[in-house]
């Protein structure tokens, strides 16, 4: 039984790395107003929205058969509470971190009509910290991921987050200020004043 | 108690999200930007427009009690 | 109008004693500037009630509406910021002196000649919300004048908060609601959504009062000579008179304070080239169409609108309203297209960028009106011109948009004709020169909204 504990944890932890890879890549397609092709706006949005809460259910499977693993002694607890884990404290622990910053990005986005919408921001903003920690996390605490061609998907998630962050970033630097846009319309459209 | 359908045009990025998810109530204009029924939200439509102000990504559109 | 008749009798010593019957006009603007020495030899220290919310009776039954433009009733407001908030609680007035509209000269003028009248009017209005702060928000620096009165007033005593004054840049918006609240919190001054209302949650949150500089004269002059000396001027729904800022062919732009209801041929001549007003028909190229209410105002055809009269009643008839008092008659000689396509230019460039419709209309506005300035245009840009405007119309945080569609739809019906002749490569006007006054320069960065 241990054993079969054991495996379901490391491979729902995998899929949840390669499905947390994606929701932050569709994260930043929404905030770009980028389009899956054949696919209407609101896929975008509801296919991050419904991934990121199938990735959560994914990791409370992957905490839950890790704590019933009797092999080593896991509180429930430290899922959620960074660094109380006797076992691997550092990696486990970095673990906790991003899923605590998940949890809190879940329940302002389940109820993201009702509040502040710089406060959501502030919260969905941490994303961009989640997933390098859970990415620690993954390699750290799991032999599977550090050698092998576990460890080039690893690697390769790294990569396309790299990518897909750098065209955030690049948006970002080549964007208009506020006080500039009315003259780029102008430009457009050779007003002279 | 009747709700009317706002889009706060600063916050408003032209996503277009909206439109796609309520079309009954929301077009885009020429720019991309929506253009909202200003009346009621019918009761029918009452889960849409709930749906759509939670799909916008920059939390543009509210449903305001009037 | 404003020449020859009575000024207001000087104050009697004993407060509350007999209301003056001091018809008749200037109320608002002496004959030179009035330090404070003068002022009170004229009106008395500032009739302070002693409680809150005394004054809103008196400003009720006076039928004052605000004088920035919106003709909003004061005492309404008034009201709003009384019962807002705890009562401990901070609350803000606001005298708003922006004058971002370019061609109104008349809360500079004010300012410079009866500083006084209007700082009057904010101690009053804060003793009657229970306001913890004062401001004064100004368009350019601080004139001497203004500075003075309030060192005069402080050592006298007659303040019971002090002011801050904080300058406006020199933005079209810059005197919109709350832009003025984001930029006394130490923002730029950008509008921005309501809800909510500023007299639930304006500066840092607290209830905030904002009045035009002139309508705070008048509630000063409210409070010691009374409604009914208010109501003597007027019309019965519009009563008091107001401030304007004139300009007419061959002269040079004029603040005059007038009745409403005046006719406006009073005020800018009427039309037929008899300017300097002798009755002997010629003195001047005449007009051929007036421009009420600024740049967010309404063209008004000639000889069509040359019988009405400065209140919003009559106005409303051509869809105009008197706004911020700014009047003008075009003369004949200049080209009204030129004019517009210069103002729309203005008004595009002077938009906040924050709201797609407004940020993507209102260039593309202003590029059509310059196109049918020239000599020919393309059938398309009417139609384009009208969609654009009904796309932009509400749907900008502020009325920046919807100001500018009246002023541009309203030429548009107005200079008709020269319309016509331009698209046959002709233009009427044999002056090339600039009438309407426009500042030089469009905004490009953050430093120029603070």
């Amino acid at each position: 039984m241990n054993t079969a504990f054991w495996y379901a944890s490391r491979a729902t932890g995998i899929v949840a790395l390669l499905l947390l890879t994606a929701v932050l890549v569709l994260g930043i397609l929404v905030n770009r107003q980028g389009r899956l092709p054949g696919l209407p706006r609101f896929a975008v949005t509801d296919l991050h929205r419904n991934l990121s809460l199938l990735s959560v259910a994914l990791i409370v499977i992957h905490v839950l058969t890790a704590v019933l693993d009797t092999y080593v002694h896991i509180p429930l607890i430290s899922a959620v509470i960074p660094f109380a884990s006797g076992y691997e404290r550092l990696w486990l622990g970095l673990g906790a971190v991003s899923l605590d910053i998940m949890l809190a990005m879940i329940v302002t986005s389940l109820l993201r009509g009702r509040l502040n919408r710089i406060l959501w921001r502030a919260i969905h903003l941490l994303a961009y910290a989640s997933w390098p920690v859970a990415f620690a996390h993954s390699i750290g605490s799991s032999k599977d991921l550090q050698q092998g061609w576990m460890l080039g998907l690893a690697v390769g998630c790294a990569m396309i987050i790299a990518a897909a962050v750098v065209w955030r970033l690049a948006h970002t630097a080549r964007q208009v200020p506020r006080a500039g846009r009315v003259a780029a319309v102008f430009s457009q459209h050779t007003v002279t004043r | 108690m009747a709700e009317t359908l706002r889009v706060n045009p600063i916050t408003c990025a032209g996503h277009g999200v909206c439109a796609e998810l309520l079309p009954e109530l929301v077009t885009l204009d020429e720019w991309g930007y929506p253009i909202v029924d200003p009346g009621p939200v019918p009761p029918a439509l009452d889960r849409g427009a709930r749906r759509a102000v939670t799909g916008c990504p920059a939390l543009a559109l509210k449903l305001m009690r009037n | 109008m404003t020449t020859a008749l009575n000024m207001p009798v000087p104050h009697e010593s004993a407060p509350g004693g007999a209301a003056r019957q001091a018809a008749g006009l200037p109320r608002l603007l002496p004959a030179a500037p009035e330090d404070l020495g003068a002022h009170l030899a004229r009106y008395g220290p500032t009739p302070y009630r002693g409680q809150p919310d005394a004054l809103v009776a008196d400003v009720e039954a006076s039928g004052l509406t605000g004088r920035g433009g919106a003709a909003f009733p004061v005492h309404r407001k008034l009201a709003a910021v009384a019962r807002a908030g705890a009562r401990q609680g901070r609350k803000v007035v606001v005298a708003n002196g922006a004058e971002s509209e370019p061609a109104s000269r008349k809360d500079e003028c004010l300012l410079r000649v009866a500083p006084n009248l209007v700082l009057d009017g904010l101690q009053l209005v804060a003793e009657t919300v229970g306001a913890t702060e004062a401001h004064l928000y100004l368009h350019r620096e601080p004139g001497p004048e203004i500075l003075r009165a309030l060192a005069e007033r402080a050592a006298r005593g007659l303040d019971r908060l002090a002011v801050t004054i904080t300058q406006a840049p020199p933005r079209f918006l810059a005197g919109q609601e709350t832009a003025v609240v984001n930029r006394l919190g130490g923002g730029p001054a950008l509008p921005a959504f309501q809800p909510p209302r500023i007299s639930e949650r304006g500066l840092g949150g607290a209830p905030t009062l904002m009045q035009n500089a002139e309508t705070l004269a008048h509630l000063a002059l409210i409070a010691r000579y009374g409604p009914r000396w208010f109501r003597a001027a007027g019309t019965a729904t519009e009563p008091g008179s107001m401030l304007t800022t004139i300009y007419r062919p061959h002269a040079r732009p004029q603040v005059a304070e007038a009745e409403i209801g005046t006719p406006l041929c009073t005020l800018l001549g009427d039309g037929d080239g008899d300017d300097d007003g002798d009755g002997d028909g010629a003195g001047g190229p005449g007009a051929h169409a007036w421009l009420v209410g600024g740049y967010h105002g309404t063209w008004l055809p000639l000889p069509d609108a040359a019988g009405i009269t400065l209140d919003n009643a009559s106005l409303r008839r051509f869809g105009a309203a008197a706004g911020a008092g700014v009047l003008a008659a075009l003369p004949s000689d200049r080209c009204g297209l030129a004019e517009v396509a210069r103002v729309a230019g203005y008004l595009a460039a002077e938009s906040a960028g924050q709201c797609g419709p407004c940020l993507n209309g209102l260039p593309r506005i202003a590029a059509g009106l310059a196109e049918l300035a020239g000599r020919g245009h393309r059938r398309q840009i009417r139609t384009d011109l009208e969609r654009w405007s009904g796309l932009v119309e509400g749907r900008g945080a502020c009325h920046h948009p919807d100001g500018t569609v009246r002023f541009v739809r309203s030429a548009l019906t107005v200079f008709e004709p020269e319309i016509q002749r331009h698209a046959r490569g002709q233009c009427s006007a044999t002056d090339r020169a600039p009438f309407l006054p426009l500042p030089q320069g469009m905004p490009t960065s953050e430093e120029d909204w603070t």
